[in-house]
């Protein structure tokens, strides 16, 4: 542990892409040295996290480093801010940057000093000599390194051992503006901004077919731009209150012809079932022989909506034939060429900045606001434009997280423990970020010629896969296989929700685990750990159990429940062991949660501990509560009382934490604990009530239901 | 129609019309962000203020309901360089992910105190329970409430 760790190869993705140090890297004149990210803050923490990374390997004072995030003129292109990635390939990559950095900068302090490099450290980002004050720094000798270069990553890193910074439990650097005044993307008006809101097209294909621009001015009392193109709808108007009051007024003075209609079962995951869908089949081979001593259940969960707490919003500005762009969208360098494409306009015409907006769990209406914004700049030139999305608007347009069915199919041995074992989902796509593919950013469907309609796919599964995230069990199983049914045509647009398939997987395979473990009259924890031969998971599993008391766990069936959870996030990412204690009379309350979670080295264990309990709470109101409705006109689930989302008095207890695994390579926490919960959550009920309740989320009807069939 | 009120303890006057929202007033016109658009529905609770020391829902409130009243924004609790010791009990709990909803949480949190400086954890829960977060703060929420009343408590002459 004491060596200097040597860089594994290859290099990460960010740095192989965006391979000049000055991408990364740049000292200042203020004594500041500004490392750049792709990667966003969305109030994970990514932004202290790189800082502490930097000051870690450069031995600079925290202070000093300023982190500049999403910018396409300065920063490197680190695609989207997904996936729990942003510590392990950011992260890895200002590592190695500023490793490189400190060797080059110790080399030419060395020429001039006329001395070894073995005679010099770094202290607060000053050169010292044998201990003594040299006058040398970064900053001195910044100008003789050539950052036009590219890394080699080959400069050795710091010990892990050695780490003064890393590991320290820093306070978030952004938190103080965000509780005390202006701090997001939507609170920055200059003065001749001009405030902008949308008619949305109700579906793709629908064609307005009149408007009552008339009677819209009348309802929007007040000086009002109306901007159309095709499909496009947009009120301008230097008074907000009078753009929105306009865009209220529109939906009853527009005529579309063309418009889709849904049926209410589109909203239910079964629905899924019989759908057209492009099949895959992954892992063993299909069974030769019909399989003994088959267990088969089906599990599922409905649409969910990432509800951000802050309605999407950007700033656009088309100036001197160029665009610039502030959104709190999770990747600027792509936003930027999807712009480009969906405005035809030259990719060097347009810079994207990204501002901080609210939580946003995945891909929601962020992106689309951008585009709206654009297009509306492009119409006014010179002047800011300011749009934003309404509440409803959010909720109703915003890309949803799929419903998905889940079948298990497993075959047990004589033992009771599976030995042959098949994840059947079906799901439509998880992934519909615009450039990947498959999705445009939305107004771009309004428009005179929309981009083709283009089948749509999943995530790979080296990229960890979409519906079949998490799908193949952690468990010591002799052959499993998926199947995976992507649905070619959900009655709503889906897209990336913060852990993708893993919640209702994870759900779907512990839930199993929890009834097979019963078929043999064994405990859930002991038949896990029965079929769980990986040091890691076993630890976690038999750690989190202590934790929780579960020796002491009661009998079933007697509204109070115990169940554990456990998952390692795409198989890959940090391992999460949930038990959930839960009370069920008519509604299920999630009294306490327990988590103990293995994320390798973590670079600020409170953020990280923050980011397990914002998904621990995030995974209980899904479970308990959350169900995207449609109506025959879409999304009718458009406000918080038809959307409810878990509230204070309904929080647990919640007691989480880290085991010291600071020797292997950080882990991404943001989405490990989604699953894990949601099965903690299923099991718990299930030993309360002794029935089992396949249907997220679990509702007062599905208890009724439940109990009704004992 | 010029209308009169005292934000944050200081006199203003808004150009704007009565029916005009309290929460454009206090971002478009007085530049007053703290106070954040969530819903416009009285369902989030980003948008509190305390007027004449009440929570109030700014998204549809009136300007016209204000005059002459006192408005208490985020701002008028305290600064990043000087915090109210509210401000300082959710630093030291980093009680927040996102933030968004944080201003408005911290109003009402201040509210409770006023009226209540020694709020068992039911008290905070029903005070901030029409507030809501997405990200799952809620515990450390709680916490650093309890924590900026005692700081509160600890601070006053007895």
């Amino acid at each position: 542990m004491n060596a200097p760790v040597l860089p594994a190869s290859p290099l990460p993705a960010s740095l192989v892409e965006n391979p000049r140090l000055d991408r990364w890297i740049k000292f200042q004149p203020d004594r500041t040295v500004r490392i750049a990210t792709g990667k966003v803050e969305m109030g994970q923490g990514i932004v202290t996290a790189i800082g502490q990374i930097a000051a870690e390997e450069l031995d600079v004072p925290l202070d000093n480093v300023a982190v500049l995030s999403g910018d396409t003129t300065h920063g490197p292109d680190e695609l989207y801010t997904t996936s729990s990635l942003s510590v392990d390939v950011s992260g890895g990559s200002v590592r190695l940057v500023c490793a490189e950095i400190r060797a080059k900068a110790l080399d030419r302090a060395a020429l001039r000093l006329n001395c070894s490099r073995d005679e010099l450290t770094v202290v607060d980002g000053r050169f010292l000599q044998n201990g003594a004050v040299t006058g040398q720094d970064y900053w001195t000798v910044a100008t003789e390194i050539d950052f036009t270069q590219n890394v080699t990553g080959t400069t050795p890193t710091k010990p892990v051992s050695s780490y003064k910074v890393v590991g320290q439990s820093i306070a978030r650097v952004d938190l103080p503006a965000k509780m005390s005044g202006a701090a997001f993307v939507h609170d920055v008006l200059p003065a001749d901004v001009l405030h902008a809101r949308t008619l949305r097209q109700p579906n793709r294909g629908a064609v307005l077919a009149s408007l009552d621009e008339a009677a819209i001015r009348r309802a929007a009392k007040g000086e009002l731009q109306i901007v159309r193109e095709a499909n496009f709808v947009a009120f301008v108007s230097p008074v907000e209150s009078v753009a929105q009051a306009a865009a209220v007024a529109a939906p009853q003075h527009a005529k579309w012809d063309n418009v889709r209609r849904l049926v209410p079962e589109q909203q239910e995951a079964a629905w899924l079932k019989g759908q057209p869908s492009d099949d895959r089949h992954i892992g063993a081979p299909p069974p030769a022989a019909p399989l003994q001593n088959l267990v088969q259940a089906t599990f599922s969960r409905p649409y969910i909506a990432h509800a951000s707490m802050a309605p999407s919003c950007a700033l656009a500005e088309f100036r001197d034939g160029h665009l610039t762009v502030h959104s709190h969208g999770q990747g600027m360098h792509p936003l930027r060429q999807n712009l480009a494409a969906a405005l035809g306009l030259p990719i060097d015409s347009i810079t994207c900045q990204h501002l901080h907006g609210a939580g946003c769990y995945g891909h929601n209406g962020a992106d689309d606001a951008a585009l709206d914004a654009a297009l509306i700049a492009l119409r006014v030139p010179g002047r800011c434009i300011r749009l934003q999305w309404r509440r409803e608007e959010e909720f109703g347009f915003e890309p949803v997280g799929p419903a998905m069915l889940v079948t298990l199919h497993v075959a047990l041995d004589a033992k009771g423990r599976p030995a042959d074992w098949t994840t059947e989902i079906w799901s439509p796509t998880h992934v519909q970020r615009p450039g990947s593919g498959t999705g445009f950013l939305l107004a771009s469907e309004a428009m005179a010629n929309p981009p083709p309609e283009v089948a749509p796919f999943d995530p790979t599964e080296q990229r960890g896969g979409g519906g079949t995230r998490n799908s193949v069990p952690i468990y010591d199983v002799p052959a499993h296989r998926i199947v995976h049914h992507l649905v070619m045509r959900p009655p709503v647009r889906t897209s990336a929700l913060r852990g993708l398939g893993a919640l209702p997987n994870v759900y779907a395979i512990e839930s199993l685990i929890d009834d097979l473990a019963a078929r043999v009259g064994e405990d859930p924890v002991a038949y896990r750990l029965s079929i769980l031969s990986e040091a890691r998971s076993r630890r976690l599993v038999e750690l989190v159990a202590e934790r929780a008391g579960w020796a002491s766990r009661g009998p079933a069936g007697t509204g109070k429940g115990l169940g554990i959870g456990f998952a390692r996030y795409k198989n890959r990412a940090a391992y999460a062991a949930v038990v959930a204690a839960v009370t069920v009379r008519e509604t299920v309350k999630v009294d306490r949660i327990w988590c103990v979670a293995d994320a390798g080295l973590v670079v600020n264990p409170d953020g990280a501990r923050n980011q397990l309990e914002g998904g621990i709470v995030q995974a209980v109101s899904w479970t308990l509560k959350e169900q995207v409705r449609l109506d025959d006109q879409g999304i009718a689930s458009r406000d918080w009382e038809s959307y409810p989302i878990l509230r204070f008095s309904e929080i647990p207890d919640m007691q989480v934490e880290f085991v010291d695994a600071a020797g292997n390579p950080a882990l991404g926490v943001g989405e490990c604990t989604v699953g894990p919960t949601a099965a903690a959550i299923g099991n718990a009920v299930n030993h309360a009530l002794g029935v089992r309740i396949h249907d997220m989320p679990l509702t007062r009807d599905r208890i009724m239901a439940a109990l009704l069939k004992v | 129609m010029d209308v009169a009120f005292t934000v944050n303890g200081e006199a203003r006057r808004v150009d704007a019309a009565e029916t005009t929202s309290l929460l454009e007033a206090l971002r478009n016109h007085l530049g007053l962000m703290g106070t954040r658009y969530g819903c416009g529905l009285e369902q989030c609770g980003c948008c509190m203020v305390l007027v004449d020391d009440q929570p109030a829902y700014a998204c549809t409130r009136e300007l016209g309901t204000v005059i002459g009243r006192k408005v208490t924004t985020v701002e008028g609790l305290g600064t990043e360089a000087k915090p109210h010791p509210l401000q300082q009990a959710f630093l030291d709990e980093q009680a927040g992910q996102c933030g968004y909803c944080l201003s408005g949480i911290l109003i009402s949190a201040k509210a409770l105190l006023d009226r209540n400086p020694d709020p068992s954890r039911a008290d905070i829960v029903a005070a901030l329970d029409k507030h809501l977060c997405r990200c799952g703060a809620h515990q450390r929420i709680l916490r650093a409430v309890e924590r900026a009343a005692e700081t509160l408590r600890n601070g006053r002459p007895a």
